[in-house]
């Protein structure tokens, strides 16, 4: 009798059917009795205050029921700190329709609701606003003097400020055998997940509400409806049983949900709020940031001086600070760092979290730094990372719990073809193509916080296990499911996962790569904690074979209990259950890094990405023909879901690194492409050969489960990695994002 | 969107009957651009007369005088796949499929296509100025965002490009278009079609309100032998042309008894120079001569800020396509260079 592991096993999604076949529900899909539609109105200017707000004609429209403005707004919470979700950065929280004031483009400052979609929305056109216009800033170059230190916060616990200057940069790099130097740039990158922003309310009577809301943390979204507009938290249920994507977008509550709860309360009706994809572009973003660096070098390749300096941008009332510049002596062992992060303010709305925020910014700077003094050097760009190689995080000095980079960069380069490579640039070719090998490191955080799960287990023997958790696509109740199954030794059709409501069991935010190592370990804790309660009741039969038994003694598979050594001596579950009066059992259980020792090491996940480009030598055009990545993010739950976490990772890399260009024209303080046809992501013919690579990395220093996270390390390689292989095509060094072709020519 | 009524018509008299003349009402046909325009409120209908029961108009059919007739109303997706087009007018089967999506393919109608209005960015943004939306209110691009603007042909008043690619080939092979009025039929040719902007960049073209294309057509000589199409743009599907070329040849003995060159995304309309086109006619297919008729059809080009490129860009596009035309079976899908 051999337990098989469900952990490790390709599980196709459990959801998998219902999403193509289209019967999941989003929130914005829910049906409810007599449901009212909003529909949000945005500011045309980008600074100065409303004059006039006339709505007469809105709502003198057959079928609109209320128009609510800065004029009419039902009153909510007083206080700054009743505003703020688990994500908020230090600062003034935004409130929508709080007054006249418009402190960005595209400002929600109405919501007309009426009996159809179709009706608020052409209501909506017939609000007429008077404004008073004021002078603005929303360009990040022509301000960097106004760069300063961000605030501390809340924030500052998973979002470490620079570490302080070690040793004497300037006289290091002065004194190095090479030096590199470099100034990035990228511009916003917007949110643009499948699924758009939606909040389906619905009125229960007496303040008490349900809510479906697209999120990344259903108690999130709980706490601020609660707080904002005083309600009691078990009054308020948040829902979010699928996400279509959300990528940092859903860590803070948007302005639909306000909007949503707002009307429902006042009107006592069900609403729902739904955004359109323009709307999409009128909250948080991915910050346009300038960075510098430099970096010097002994004659054996040895870094020694490291500068790495970068200004974001921010809104003019909150900090949105994220990790761009710590990254480099994570990774590089230099003596000599000098780390600064500045905020500029601008009259935009606040930068919010995407995809490996600051990570895939600074390591963009980080890697293409490290392959220009490779070539300085003239040391092989792989080489000079293993010469480079610390089993250390120098910036903390502390050992990392486990670092298979090493194994990454090998097996990545030889899955590749790297030796292939004559690291001439513009030397290989194909036709009238360029062909470039370009690599580069990733590197993003092991992170684990507090989660709390309940397991049940039903007289039928089959087993409920209960998490807030969402699942924002990436596999979250498949990988939950194979994580009881094994602890619990029951095929994962005799379990289900119950998540995504914020009355079930605590669970944080779903980010920063952190959700499996968080939430999987409470799993795991409350079905150990199922068994043990079996256990003590299978001990508690009469005449049990099991009384002398120890926990440690047994294990459970397939309904039964058995002595290891003895197989023979077996309980099922159906006879405890049977003595259990046919009551279900179940357990609630909390689980956290031990402080005593989880700080005492550094944790990250790693990877090696190697690219292939061809760029058209007289026209410019550049095609990603093939990226290999290489992993060691620990135990792999699911190599099917996780392998979709980084193809969609190198994908976006893609995105960033040659497509997406946000058109901010400055005179008008607003962004000119708001949709999908201008604003570019790739297309299938933009996308060909990428591997995925798993290499085994065993940590169990991280977690019981030996999990780190991978939602954010598949992209964080990818930009720096295309731009050293177009470098190594073309002999063009090209430090900004995105690289259009005309930058070749 | 504002509210409107709508009217189906059966034959082009219905229709030409329901427009009656009046700016106020508009023909939809595969409504993959009027509808943007009606949302984003740069356009208003009071009517918008539906086109699509009309019969008479959408299919292929082969004239007498050896050419081809492209029903106004056939999809765009059916005619670069219908076998004569692929046969002898694959320049323009090329052309269709680089354009936008499949999906847009499928509803967009051939009359439509010539019909779709700028993607200026500015243009579909009623809260800046722009002259062709509103005329007098001055141009936001000329020293706004204009990587897609014109280079050539533009004026002060107005930078914008045409966004076809069927146009372009359609430029390129001659084509003629078969216009119904109330005053009956006319005829005109695809050069005098579309208009640069000059002092009136909100019109687009020289079709007069309540009349209406009901067909399309080509004269026999398809260039099947040589030709290609070539796109250049920042992703390979669902974007405009940056600069985008149509190139077809007749060679004989290694030597060009005539040539087109129609240029896409440079201009108010598709970019032709027949005097550049003469001076390749019965010269040898060099790169030297290629780079002189560049030379000629990108004569008085100006640049912004943020298209200077598109000049270089557009020569060395022009070269590489007549390259490419000398070797059509190279061709890519999305109109990719190749060789």
């Amino acid at each position: 009798m051999t337990k098989l592991p469900s952990i490790g096993k390709p599980v196709s999604r459990l959801e998998g059917r219902l999403k193509v076949t289209g019967s999941a529900k989003y929130a914005g899909e829910y049906e409810a009795a007599d449901l009212l539609y909003g529909y949000v109105v945005n500011s045309t200017i980008t600074k100065g205050k409303i004059a006039v707000i006339d709505t007469t004609d809105a709502k003198a429209l057959e079928g609109v029921i209320e128009v609510f403005t800065h004029e009419n707004r039902p009153s909510t919470a007083w206080f700054d700190f009743q505003y703020a979700d688990m994500d908020a950065p230090p600062g003034t929280v935004f409130k929508p329709l709080k007054d006249n004031e418009i402190k960005y483009n595209g400002q929600p400052i109405a919501l007309v609701v009426a009996e159809t979609f179709e009706m608020a929305r052409y209501a909506a056109i017939k609000i007429k606003v008077a404004y008073i216009e004021e002078e603005f800033e929303t360009d990040l170059e022509s301000n960097i003097n106004q760069a300063r230190d961000p605030k501390k916060g809340l924030a500052s616990m998973l979002k470490p400020p620079p570490p302080k200057p070690k040793g004497n940069f300037e006289e290091a790099y002065q004194n190095s055998f090479v030096r590199s130097s470099g100034e990035f740039k990228h511009g916003t990158e917007h949110h643009n997940p499948m699924e758009m922003f939606a909040t389906t309310v619905l009125y229960e009577g007496k303040n008490k509400l349900k809510i479906y809301d697209k999120t990344q943390g259903t108690i999130n979204s709980q706490m601020y409806v609660a707080n904002v507009f005083g309600l009691k938290m078990k009054n308020v249920q948040v829902i979010a049983p699928s996400v279509g994507g959300a990528f940092g977008s859903g860590l803070r509550p948007q302005y639909q949900l306000f909007m949503a709860v707002m009307a429902s309360l006042h009107l006592k009706r069900n609403v729902r709020v739904t955004l359109d994809r323009a709307q999409m572009y009128t909250f948080g973003h991915r910050p346009p940031t300038l960075q510098s660096v430099k970096f010097g070098a002994d004659e054996n390749g040895k870094v020694n001086a490291i500068f790495h300096k970068a200004i974001g941008e921010t809104s003019q009332f909150e900090d949105y600070v994220e990790v761009v510049v710590n990254w480099a002596n994570m990774l590089y062992p230099a003596e000599n760092t000098l780390l600064e992060h500045k905020l500029v303010p601008l009259d935009v709305y606040s930068p919010l979290d995407m995809r490996a925020p600051g990570g895939s910014t600074g390591m963009h700077a980080i890697e293409i730094t490290m392959d220009d003094l490779a070539y300085r050097l003239n040391i092989d760009p792989v080489e000079l990372r293993l010469i480079n190689y610390s089993e250390t995080d120098k910036s903390s000095d502390k050992k990392y719990s486990s670092k298979e980079l090493k194994k990454c960069y090998l097996q990545a380069a030889e899955k590749f073809g790297w030796n292939k490579r004559n690291p001439e640039p513009g030397s290989m070719k194909r036709g009238n193509k360029l062909v470039g090998y370009g690599m580069a490191t990733g590197i993003w955080d092991a992170n684990r916080l507090l989660a709390r799960a309940q397991a049940i287990m039903t007289s039928d023997g089959k087993v409920e296990i209960k998490s807030a958790v969402t699942d924002i696509g990436t596999g979250t109740l498949t990988i939950m499911t194979q994580i009881a199954s094994d602890e619990l030794g029951l095929p994962i059709d005799e379990i289900t996962f119950s998540y995504a409501d914020s009355a079930m069991p605590f669970a944080p935010i779903q980010g920063g790569s952190f959700t499996v190592a968080t939430v999987g370990p409470a799993v795991k804790a409350a079905c150990k904690a199922l068994n043990k309660k079996l256990f003590k009741k299978a001990k508690n039969i009469q005449d049990s074979v099991l009384s002398a038994a120890r926990f440690e003694d047994v294990i459970f598979n397939e309904g039964f209990i058995f002595l290891k050594n003895n197989p023979e001596l077996k309980i099922s579950v159906a006879e405890i259950l049977e003595a259990n009066d046919g009551k279900e059992i179940k357990t609630t259980n909390t689980s956290m890094p031990n402080p005593l020792v989880y700080g005492k090491k550094a944790r990250a996940v790693h990877s090696a990405v190697f690219v292939e480009v061809e760029v058209d030598q007289e026209l410019g055009i550049i095609e990603v023909k093939r990226a290999v990545t290489a992993v060691a993010a620990g135990k792999i739950i699911n190599p099917k879901t996780a392998e979709s976490q980084i193809l969609g990772g190198m994908i976006w890399g893609i995105s960033k690194t040659l497509h997406e260009e946000r058109i901010l024209d400055n005179r008008f303080g607003k962004y000119m492409n708001a949709n999908l046809a201008e604003y570019h992501i790739p297309v299938h013919a933009d996308i060909h050969e990428l591997d995925v690579i798993f290499v085994e990395e065993e940590d169990y220093f991280v977690n019981d489960l030996g999990v780190k996270g991978i939602g954010e390390i598949g992209i964080v390689g990818m930009p720096p990695a295309i731009a050293n292989a177009i470098f190594h095509a073309t002999g063009k060094r090209i430090y900004d994002l995105p690289i259009h072709f005309d930058k070749l020519l | 969107m504002n509210n409107f009524s709508y009217a189906k018509a059966s034959t082009v008299d219905q229709a030409i009957s329901h427009i009656d003349g009046d700016i106020r009402n508009k023909i939809v046909a595969g409504g993959t651009n009027i509808n943007d325009l009606l949302r984003y409120f740069i356009t208003k209908a009071d009517k918008l007369v539906d086109i699509n029961s009309i019969t008479e108009n959408n299919s292929i059919i082969r004239l007498d005088n050896g050419g081809i007739r492209l029903g106004a109303l056939h999809t765009n997706a059916d005619t670069a796949y219908d076998p004569i087009i692929e046969e002898r007018y694959p320049l323009l089967s090329k052309a269709i499929l680089a354009g936008a999506s499949a999906q847009i393919r499928n509803m967009a109608t051939n009359g439509g296509n010539l019909m779709q209005r700028t993607r200026c960015y500015y243009f579909y943004d009623i809260n800046t100025p722009c002259n062709k939306r509103d005329p007098g209110s001055g141009c936001s691009a000329i020293s706004g965002y204009n990587r897609i603007h014109a280079i050539l042909g533009q004026s002060e008043n107005c930078i914008a490009v045409f966004p076809s690619d069927m146009c372009v080939a359609l430029a390129a092979l001659n084509a003629t278009v078969n216009i119904s009025s109330p005053e009956g039929e006319r005829v005109l040719a695809f050069a005098e079609f579309h208009r640069l902007p000059a002092d009136t960049p909100n019109i687009d073209n020289n079709l007069k309100h309540g009349e209406v294309i009901t067909s399309i057509d080509l004269p026999a000589q398809g260039f099947e032998k040589n030709y290609s199409y070539l796109k250049l743009r920042d992703r390979s599907s669902y974007s405009f042309a940056l600069v985008s070329v149509a190139t077809g040849f007749e060679i004989e003995n290694n030597v060009i008894k005539e040539a087109r060159i129609a240029l896409g995304g440079v201009a108010h309309k598709p970019w032709r120079i027949l005097e550049a086109e003469d001076f390749l006619k019965d010269k040898q297919p060099t790169r030297e001569n290629f780079s002189a008729v560049a030379d000629l059809i990108l004569r008085g080009a100006k640049g912004y800020e943020h298209n200077m490129f598109k000049i270089d860009l557009a020569k060395r596009a022009i070269i590489r396509n007549c390259f490419m035309a000398l070797n059509p079976e190279s061709q890519r899908p999305g109109a990719k260079p190749s060789l």
